[in-house]
């Protein structure tokens, strides 16, 4: 018996060391200490929860740029945040890159992330996509709007996603599962808007006209909105992009809502430099040249999403769909909410 | 012996009862009321519809299998166990992307005709998802009822029958009974593999313990409250384990000589049913989900053989060998520390197997909380190792080795000991020379279930793992997440692969003549 558990922890242990020859010899073909002296190349450490083929082309290209390496280690953003918190002052991440504004706002809250004082970022980052103290800045915008089947809606119809909850929409309306957070974020936004009793009396209206039992995903969303099982959803924009891309003529139609009142829902992924981080200085160039005029446009792009940097226009597919109003509302209101929000959902029976 | 497994353990159990020292009103208050009564119903329901759903398939294909005789017996018998090699997620998106209102079956009855039959519609309903539950996890039920009828359960059958009881009530008075103790474990880990389940049941966006746990650490941002919900499920846990240990009298000493008895030949519509239905259930968890697997992939098909892929696929096999080695040494310890134990050690060795039942994600996050405080006393690094992964697959799958081992330990009768030592046999000899060829095939089937269990595992590998260190499971995951699942289907193919090799050993080694 002991002999099994000497070899067991023998071999736990070599496994273990294999890992950490891995983890260092990760992106790059040079071999090098991560902690480098003048002449060897920087590396900039990354939690990342964004997809990984949507961020790694563009860490390379950063590279070539300006000669500073990328590591990166892809999770769920929650777990990231928790892990940032539990590594505290031992962490080897210098920046976290999540998307939507709630889980920025938290790991700013839960004092994750340091203020940021650097020019370059409040020229390329307008002030409400970007957290209250500069903690966390938003890289590209998502529009979370309306989708509508052409044959069994005039656009006529649409307006806000407040009317959404007339009655005249009953067994039209298809929704999205309440625990993704691009809903919480959005009925946060509509409590912030409306004040809770109001915003309770939307969703219940929501609830109440759903044809179907909410949805796991948006892709699934739109595609229930296609075959005909709803005539109207709410989805981010970037999800019917990719079915365009697939299909030129793919017969579901953008609308964008609050055009005359509030402005369409926006949220973005974005990136802060961490507290602990040991080379806060790379984090900050990092995150600078994301946002820059450069790097902005394949950033959002490769997404099918938009450019947060104004100087900057989107490009491909998504200039089909015209300009539009976004809600100016400070997104940290988002993450503020965002429980609140979810508390609501569940009174209401919004699943 | 069972010290260092409790210590183990213990850890995150213990995290569990401490997360009730900060305490959570207001959350707490919004939870019970919405809620917690809407949670306690499903679990119930889950108790009861897959529960009696795994009991009934599983005992009933059991006992063809065993018992009967009908055309093709032999070639259907192994595929009925295929399923195990199914994550309960991969089941889940496949059939949901089958059944919903835009898949393929629906649409061909709204263009046919004009609309679909209330039972389909039914069946993308949230509560279907209890269906693809029963579907992945009857072959636990299947494999211990299996065995158990065949090792005795023929003969007592045939008694009863030359007794003159009819055949239905020779099989419920006599040969049920006698399998009761395999069909309690069975259900209990099908219904334990349930509780813990998070994929599959958020593709049918049907509300569990482990849903709301989720909703409430990342939309309600309260990880005390998180984990106080996962101690209530650990609860329903208890629940099932004392009644397992109630319901398992004792257990046969399985006799190593079997009468041979023949087997029912069954003819007619008879066999033609048994035949039929054995061959639906395969067509439904083998066949139609390989089918709409390689469909979904075909295009993608020559990316499996890429760089990547096969470095995932090392890193799946990497991962799951170590741990199933890890788990099967930590069953041989509860094994030796409860064996033929009194009352109260044999509790504290369903304590050390608890951990099946927590789900994976509160499962890591105990494990990175402790291991990252260790790592600030000691200066160690290792939350971020390999080390903690494997540690949450022991926690989790330590059961999974101790039933098949358990079941062979039986065989160690104390003369056989007693003999080797008279003849001067060492210590360590004895154990190398007798001990070990005894249970050895026990090792081997808790070896390789560990190792499909683990292939599948994805919340706790998902936490846990070191940088850059991806599994099939989690870029399937990383692709359903969106909804992707043509793309999700590749690394599905593989992993329903890979994860069928073991699976096929299985069932080789218990073949049944």
């Amino acid at each position: 018996m002991k002999k099994l558990i000497a070899l067991c922890a023998v071999l736990m242990l070599t496994a273990c060391g294999q890992q950490a020859d891995t983890q260092s010899s990760a992106p790059s073909e040079t071999e090098t200490a991560p902690n480098a002296s003048a002449s060897e190349p920087q590396t900039v450490v990354v939690y990342s929860s964004r997809q990984p083929h949507l961020i790694e082309p563009l860490f390379e290209r950063f590279t070539e740029e300006t000669g500073i390496r990328v590591e990166f280690s892809n999770d769920n953003e929650a777990a990231l945040i928790e892990r940032l918190a539990a590594e505290d002052d031992n962490t080897p991440a210098d920046v976290l890159i999540t998307v939507d504004a709630g889980n920025l706002w938290q790991a700013g809250e839960r004092g994750l992330l340091q203020p940021i004082d650097s020019a370059a970022l409040n020229g390329s980052v307008p002030a409400s996509l970007r957290g209250t103290d500069n903690e966390w800045f938003g890289l590209s915008l998502r529009a979370r709007s309306m989708v509508y089947h052409p044959d069994r809606v005039d656009p006529a119809e649409l307006s806000t996603y407040e009317d959404l909850a007339d009655p005249r929409w009953e067994g039209r309306l298809c929704l999205r599962t309440s625990r993704k957070v691009y809903n919480q974020s959005l009925v946060a936004m509509l409590i912030e808007h409306h004040g809770t009793e109001r915003t309770e009396e939307i969703v219940s209206g929501w609830v109440s006209n759903l044809a179907t039992t909410p949805f796991s995903s948006d892709t699934l969303l739109i595609e229930a909105v296609e075959a005909g099982q709803c005539d109207v959803g709410i989805v981010n924009t970037y999800y019917l992009g990719r079915k365009m891309a697939d299909d030129e003529n793919y017969p579901v139609i953008l609308f964008w809502a609050n055009q005359d009142s509030t402005g369409v829902h926006v949220n973005v992924s974005g990136a802060g430099v961490t507290t602990h981080a040991p080379n806060p200085e790379l984090g900050q160039t990092l995150i600078e040249w994301l946002a820059s005029d450069t790097a902005q446009g394949e950033f959002a792009e490769r997404n099918l999403e938009f450019p947060v940097n104004p100087t900057v226009e989107a490009q491909g597919l998504v200039r089909k769909w015209g300009a539009f109003e976004q809600d100016q509302t400070p997104l940290s209101i988002a993450g503020q909410r965002q429980a609140e929000a979810v508390r609501l959902m569940d009174r209401v029976g919004y699943r | 012996m069972l010290l260092p497994l409790l210590a183990l353990v213990g850890l995150p159990l213990l995290m569990l009862v401490l997360a009730w020292f900060d305490p959570q009103g207001e959350t707490w208050d919004h939870l019970s009321t919405w809620l917690l009564p809407r949670l306690i119903g499903h679990t119930a329901l889950m108790f009861v519809v897959v529960g009696t759903g795994v009991a009934v398939i599983g005992v009933g294909m059991a006992w063809l299998s065993a018992c009967c005789e009908y055309p093709g017996r032999r070639w259907l018998d192994p595929l009925l166990v295929l399923p195990l090699a199914f994550p309960p997620y991969v089941f889940a998106f496949i059939y949901l992307g089958l059944l919903d209102f835009a898949g393929p079956i629906q649409s061909g009855f709204r263009e046919l005709f004009g609309g679909s039959p209330a039972f389909v519609e039914a069946l993308s309903r949230p509560w279907a998802v209890l269906l693809i539950l029963i579907l992945a996890f009857y072959p636990y039920v299947y494999l211990l009822a299996r065995a158990s009828f065949a090792s005795g359960g023929r003969a007592a059958f045939e008694a009863g029958r030359s007794l003159g009881v009819g055949p239905f009530a020779t099989f419920f008075k006599v040969s049920l009974p006698m399998a009761r103790p395999a069909l309690v474990a069975g259900m209990t880990l099908a219904l334990m593999e349930t509780l813990a389940d998070f994929g599959a049941v958020s593709i049918f966006g049907f509300d569990t313990f482990t849903t709301a746990i989720y909703r409430t650490w990342f939309g309600l941002f309260n990880l005390s409250a998180a984990v106080q919900l996962a101690s209530i499920l650990m609860l329903f846990v208890l629940v099932l384990i004392v009644a397992e240990r109630f319901n398992r009298g004792e257990r046969a000493t399985g006799s190593e000589k079997q009468p041979r008895a023949h087997r029912i030949q069954l003819r007619g519509v008879r066999a033609g049913l048994a035949t039929a239905g054995q061959l639906g259930l395969i067509l439904i968890g083998v066949v139609v989900p390989l089918i709409q697997l390689l469909i979904w992939a075909w295009p993608e098909l020559p990316a499996v053989i890429e760089g990547s892929m096969l470095r995932v696929i090392g890193n799946t096999m990497t991962l799951g060998l170590v741990g199933a080695l890890a788990v099967v040494i930590g069953g041989l310890l509860l094994l030796a520390g409860t064996h033929k134990s009194s009352r109260r050690v044999m509790l504290l060795g369903e304590v050390s197997a608890l951990g099946y039942a927590i789900p994976g994600t509160v499962l890591a996050v105990a494990i990175m909380l402790a291991f990252t405080r260790l790592d600030q006393w000691t200066g160690s690094a290792l939350a971020g190792g390999l080390l903690a992964v494997i540690l949450a697959y022991l926690i989790r799958f330590v059961r999974v080795a101790w039933g098949p081992l358990e079941a062979v330990a039986c065989k160690i009768r104390p003369e056989y000991g007693e003999v080797a030592r008279s003849l001067g046999v060492s210590r360590w000899r004895r154990y190398l020379r007798v001990n070990l060829p005894l249970i050895w095939p026990g090792l081997l089937t808790a070896f390789l279930l560990a190792l499909v269990e683990i292939a599948k595992e994805m919340p706790a590998t998902l936490m846990l793992r070191p940088f850059n260190w991806d599994t099939l499971a989690i870029r399937i995951y990383e692709l359903t997440a969106e909804g992707q699942w043509q793309m999700a289907a590749v690394p599905s193919l593989v992993l329903v692969g890979l994860g069928a090799i073991p699976v096929i050993l299985l069932v080789r080694r218990s073949v049944i003549r």
